[in-house]
């Protein structure tokens, strides 16, 4: 087995070097079949492993090698395949695969998006395929591994593959701003998550997941005093400074400002990568990490607060956006909001349930929304559109049911997951659970009411497009169709896996639960089946929070228009307040930016030219100018002058070298 | 077969090739002449790294003759596990540098090869000399041919910079003569061994310990007697850019290691303080100064200073370590090593980066940044691996950069809170004036004539490139090999370096 876990990534890696490396000789369809290739193998035997693993009650931890060793320090590369690794394996290659077979389709005729004097524009049809091999890659890494090192390596690597994508469109300022904000903004979160392993590594001396959880009891009661005065418990420490690694990548508020902006690169990493994978990679780790988590209920209340705000807030940015893409993206904010908000309640479970559900029905989102504007000539203004159910049929269904999952309609993936996680934050009895309760109760009348104003505006209504577009309009080639398809069908059923993975023992001894936060233990009493739950769902309030928003989005934006009208003059204020994104960015520019370069700025004029250079070094020179100066007058210039000083000089230092110094 | 002399090998056959490349009269023959030189002496150190018995921290290769009896001056050559490494990385980089310079450099060839081999044996002698007079030549010699380079291929304000240069370091060395005088007419010997094992009271260990770190903190170098380096580099040629970066910075690094550490250990504990102090400066303080650098040349000058902070920290963060815990605590180990991995590590990617620049100059002959933009257009090749060093440059986790900035950090985190926090600033401010270089110069539409006329990489270009690639990567994804040489000869230093050897009056 130890082959086929080798195996799986590296297929991925295979594939993507072919395509970056050869892509130029082999030509375009050899590159996205080298590629289709890896990541097939990939998927295959991902399902494979999560027969073995999951259906056949498996666990494996093992190294691949030694990356360092010296002393007793021991780093090593290694895979921890459990229930939670191999479903997210499935998930993330799964995907993968979908978003590589629509690259097909969706980079076609890529080089309409490069000038016609760049080179880089050659081959960036290979090159994106490489790059999301790469990706696959690196986000396999990350969930298979069973140490911290490797954990962070992927964590950045994806990172990195991220930062290349989102600029992946080179020649446009706006992608080239994004990509480096991207990889900022997320380096502020890696380096919390750098401190946290740093603080494990201290008190347990390992990074080896099962190492540093075995030593957990020692070190629960420790305190540490960090700034003076207030006693910390370590643990709390180590789990807030993991957490706001899982803040940078999961672009939780106040580090959500690079994910919009990720929205420049091309549509299928948008699917792939901003929204089904790389960005729950934080609740993955987190979930992983839930025996730290559990003995820190400040650590989780402050996670509560966290996601619970993310879910509320940029889901209501969500409303005023009018780029197809931004809207998606700030749903997925939203969304992310939600599955943190289930950490924090301790229904880890739930969390990654939703992680799952939601993988499928946002890349379904974000894969029709790509078919949506490759029909639209990459017009991307839900303004100009409407209308576009009768040339779309496949897309439109397909949206329909991405969008109904993702509202939490009963029977939909989206429903399951988005109950459970309400249910535990009302089960919950930490502190922040109130407010997190509230948020994620408004956040589910918002989310329907953004969803389907877009869908609405999208699919229905008036045409809005130019008649040039309008006489362009059909439906998307197969390669494109097939995925959201292949998308749509886990994006109904996967709802269903609530038995085993929510309110059953799928995670069992893979998270754990800590005695005193029974959110899960109190879903799975109540818990009788599906329909049952389905039957409790639609008398709860959820429900008739997520009707409300589907219905008045349908009112304004189909039946009404003049109200949408009217609260933009009333409330213009909050209109503003939203479409500024509640001035986060500007902030961020003016503070962080602009305060760094003031900084750097004076300290170099300041310290490093005037000070050091001006002062010290030319200033010592200048003395030297002005003693040589003097000194000077008894410089004749006669050789016989020089030669007798020098003689003297010799004799001196001889005499004290021999005379003066002690011999032993 | 020729053990017994390898090392004598490695310090005289680029000398006196490098002389021979001086006199050659056919023009024709220089460029060749210095490749083979360099490649055999690159050659010869191999032997260094596949004969070196990692087991253990006696000195090995060991070559002894006296040299001037009176004085007890040997000439001494040995290294252990600590200096051969940077002998192979010097031997590695001086290859590259031949290659860069191969139809770079119109003016003098031959001088300008002759100097860099030259340079190459004398460094080898720093690295290789365990007498504390041999030492002393070679830590000296080494600035005179550095001296020419800058001042003959430099650029337009050479004089300033080489005066500037020369004076930084010299002035740092000569307190550290006077040390080892000092400590000769104490023990009479110039042994290092020797030196090692003196005992010295507290007042003389301080002003030692205080004359090494001008020495070598002028070298590294450390805040605040950096601001030689940015002017050098601006002014030196590549080749003499990634001799610098790459080699002479981790002398004074090395100078840390051998001489102050194990010679004297008391006044080193009682001042770590003071290092770590520097240290740290040296990463946060610089990083900011490297963000508004409008000079290519001069913002990764900077960031190399940034980068030696973390050698200096991982140097000296062991003292509070083992003043806290225990003296085998393994965070004390992994903080030297890390030091070490980043300066072999940082000799890759500075070199990388530099060579980076040279290609661009040798196009534009402009290193301002806002000259260029959208050169990936032009040179997509050069640009990929201008992003590959560029993220090593930021410590990306798989290349050589992370290596030792993750092993200081972990380990100065059992030191103290502050101390991992303000040193992993570098991975915001690191990234950032780095991200931000490669979006100004690399990314981008074609700002304008002058870069739409680029032409990509050349195959020489391209293998040096590549080569430099393939060390940064293999680094990252295995640095065990290179930390597993070091291992026991680290444990020794730590012995000595934490084994109190006052004299009490």
């Amino acid at each position: 087995m130890e082959l086929v876990y080798l195996a799986i990534p590296l297929s991925a890696l295979i594939g993507s070097m072919v395509a970056g490396f050869l892509g130029g000789k082999i030509g375009r369809k050899a590159s996205h079949r080298a590629t289709l290739t890896g990541v097939g193998i990939a998927f295959l035997l991902s399902l494979y492993v999560f027969q073995h693993i999951a259906l056949g009650g498996n666990t494996y931890n093992g190294s691949v090698y030694t990356w360092m060793e010296f002393g007793k320090i021991k780093f090593e590369v290694g895979f921890l395949i459990d229930n939670l690794t191999s479903m997210m394996m499935v998930v993330v290659t799964f995907v993968s695969l979908m978003v590589h077979i629509y690259t097909i389709g969706y980079m076609s005729d890529d080089e309409h998006n490069w000038p016609k004097n760049s080179k880089a524009g050659n081959n960036s049809y290979q090159r994106f395929f490489s790059y999301i091999s790469l990706f696959t890659f690196s986000m396999l890494m990350l969930v298979m591994s069973n140490n911290f090192m490797q954990l962070f390596f992927g964590w950045e690597a994806v990172g990195l593959v991220s930062y290349l994508l989102i600029g992946f469109w080179s020649t446009r300022d706006t992608a080239i701003f994004a990509n480096m904000k991207a990889f900022l903004v997320n380096r502020v979160g890696d380096f919390g998550f750098l401190l946290g392993i740093a603080a494990i590594f201290t008190y347990t001396g390992s990074l080896d997941y099962a190492e540093v959880f075995a030593k957990l009891p020692d070190i629960s009661n420790i305190s540490v005093t960090i700034f003076s005065e207030k006693e910390w418990s370590l643990i709390t420490v180590i789990a807030i400074l993991l957490f706001i690694g899982a803040m940078g990548k999961s672009a939780q508020v106040p580090l959500h400002v690079w994910l919009p902006d990720s929205m420049e690169g091309p549509t299928p990493i948008s699917a792939l990568i901003h929204a089904a994978t790389m960005v729950t990679a934080g609740i993955f780790m987190v979930s992983r990490m839930s025996p730290i988590f559990e003995l820190s209920d400040t650590a989780l209340n402050f996670i509560l607060i966290i996601g619970a705000t993310t879910a509320f807030f940029m889901g209501l940015i969500g409303v005023v956006q009018n780029d197809i893409k931004r809207v998606v993206a700030y749903s997925t904010l939203s969304q992310l909001g939600y599955m943190t908000v289930a950490l924090g309640a301790s229904a880890y479970s739930a969390g990654v349930f939703h992680l799952m559900t939601h993988a499928f029905f946002k890349a379904l989102l974000f894969l029709a929304a790509g078919s949506v504007i490759i029909a639209m000539h990459h017009e991307q203004d839900i303004r100009k559109m409407g209308g576009l159910k009768k040339y779309m049929p496949i897309t439109y269904w397909t949206s329909l049911i991405g969008s109904l999952a993702l509202i939490g309609f009963p029977f939909f993936s989206g429903f399951f997951s988005k109950d459970m996680i309400i249910e535990a934050v009302h089960a919950s009895h930490l502190g922040a659970a109130g407010y997190a309760y509230l948020m994620v109760l408004l956040g589910v009348f918002i989310t329907a009411f953004y969803s389907f104003r877009l869908f609405f505006l999208v699919f229905h209504g008036e045409e809005r497009m130019d008649d040039h577009t309008k006489a362009h309009l059909k439906e998307s080639p197969k390669v494109v169709i097939i995925p959201l398809i292949a998308l749509a069908v886990p994006s109904v059923l996967a709802g269903y896996f609530v038995d085993p993975m929510v309110v059953g023992d799928f995670f069992k001894g893979v998270i754990s639960v800590g005695d005193s936060h029974h959110a899960i233990e109190e879903l799975t009493e109540e818990y009788h089946g599906i329909l049952g739950l389905v039957e409790h769902g639609v008398m709860a309030l959820p429900f008739w929070f997520a009707m409300a928003g589907l219905g008045s989005a349908w009112y304004i934006y189909m039946k009404n228009q003049s109200i949408a009208e009217i609260a933009y003059d009333k409330f213009h204020w909050l209109y503003t307040l939203l479409d500024k994104k509640y001035f986060a960015d500007e902030f961020n520019q003016k503070i962080f930016a602009g305060g760094a370069l003031l900084l750097g700025k004076g300290l170099f004029k300041a310290a490093d030219r005037f000070v050091i250079d001006s002062m010290i070094v030319n200033g010592s020179a200048k003395l030297v100018g002005w003693f040589s100066s003097i000194i000077r007058h008894i410089q004749t210039g006669y050789l016989y002058h020089y030669a007798f000083a020098m003689i003297m000089g010799v004799l001196f230092i001889m005499s004290w070298l021999i005379f003066g110094v002690k011999h032993v | 077969m020729f053990d017994g002399y390898l090392l004598s090998i490695l310090v005289w056959l680029p000398i006196i090739g490098g002389i021979a490349v001086l006199f050659a009269s056919e023009k024709r023959v220089v460029r060749p002449l210095a490749l083979v030189v360099s490649v055999l002496t690159f050659m010869f150190s191999l032997p260094l790294w596949t004969g070196f018995n990692p087991v253990g921290s006696a000195m090995q290769f060991v070559e002894l003759t006296p040299w001037i009896e009176s004085y007890k001056i040997n000439y001494h050559l040995a290294v252990d596990g600590i200096s051969m490494p940077l002998i192979l990385l010097n031997t590695f980089t001086t290859v590259l540098i031949v290659i860069a310079g191969w139809e770079v450099i119109q003016k003098k060839p031959g001088h300008y090869m002759a100097a860099f081999l030259i340079m190459e044996g004398i460094i080898n002698g720093v690295f290789a000399a365990q007498d504390a007079m041999l030492f002393y030549v070679f830590f000296e010699a080494m600035l005179i041919p550095m001296f020419i380079v800058i001042g003959i291929w430099g650029g337009d304000n050479r004089i300033y910079a080489t005066i500037k240069f020369f004076l930084y370091t010299f002035f740092g060395s000569v307190f550290m003569l006077v040390s080892l005088l000092y400590m000769y007419s104490q023990g009479g010997s110039f042994a290092i061994a020797d030196l090692h094992a003196l005992k010295l009271e507290m007042t003389p260990q301080i002003l030692i310990f205080l004359s090494f770190l001008i020495a070598f903190g002028v070298k590294v170098p450390m805040w605040p007697v950096h601001t030689w380096l940015p002017d050098a580099h601006v002014q030196a040629p590549t080749g003499g850019s990634v001799i610098l970066a790459a080699i002479m910075l981790k002398i004074g690094g090395y100078g840390f290691l051998r001489f102050s550490l194990p010679m004297v250990p008391d006044a080193s504990q009682e001042l770590a303080w003071l290092v770590i102090f520097m240290s740290l400066v040296a990463v946060v303080y610089i990083g900011f100064v490297a963000l508004v650098q409008s000079d290519m040349k001069k913002l990764v000058a900077y960031s190399s200073i940034a980068h030696m902070g973390f050698v200096t920290l991982g140097f000296f963060i062991f003292y509070p370590i083992v003043a806290q815990h225990s003296v085998d605590d393994v965070n004390s180990a992994l903080a030297i090593q890390g030091g070490m991995v980043q300066m072999v590590s940082h000799g890759f990617i500075s070199g990388a980066m530099f060579l980076s620049i040279g290609v661009l100059y040798d196009r534009m002959h402009t290193r301002e940044i806002e000259a260029y933009g959208g050169v990936v257009n032009k040179m997509p090749i050069f640009g990929a691996f201008f992003i590959l060093f560029a993220m090593a440059n930021t410590g990306l986790p798989g290349t050589s950069g992370f290596v030792g900035e993750f092993m200081v950090i972990l380990a100065s985190f059992k030191a103290n809170f502050w101390i991992a926090f303000l040193a992993a600033t570098t991975l915001i401010v690191g990234a950032a004036y780095t991200l931000w270089l490669v979006k100004r110069v690399i990314l981008g539409d074609i700002a304008n004539d002058n870069v739409a006329a680029l032409k990509d990489l050349n195959r020489r270009e391209f293998f040096m490139m590549a080569v430099l690639a393939i060390a940064v990567i293999a680094l990252g994804l295995w640095p065990d090999p290179l930390t597993h040489v070091m291992s026991d000869s680290i444990s020794h230093l730590i012995e000595q370096a934490t084994t109190s050897k006052l004299l009490t009056p």
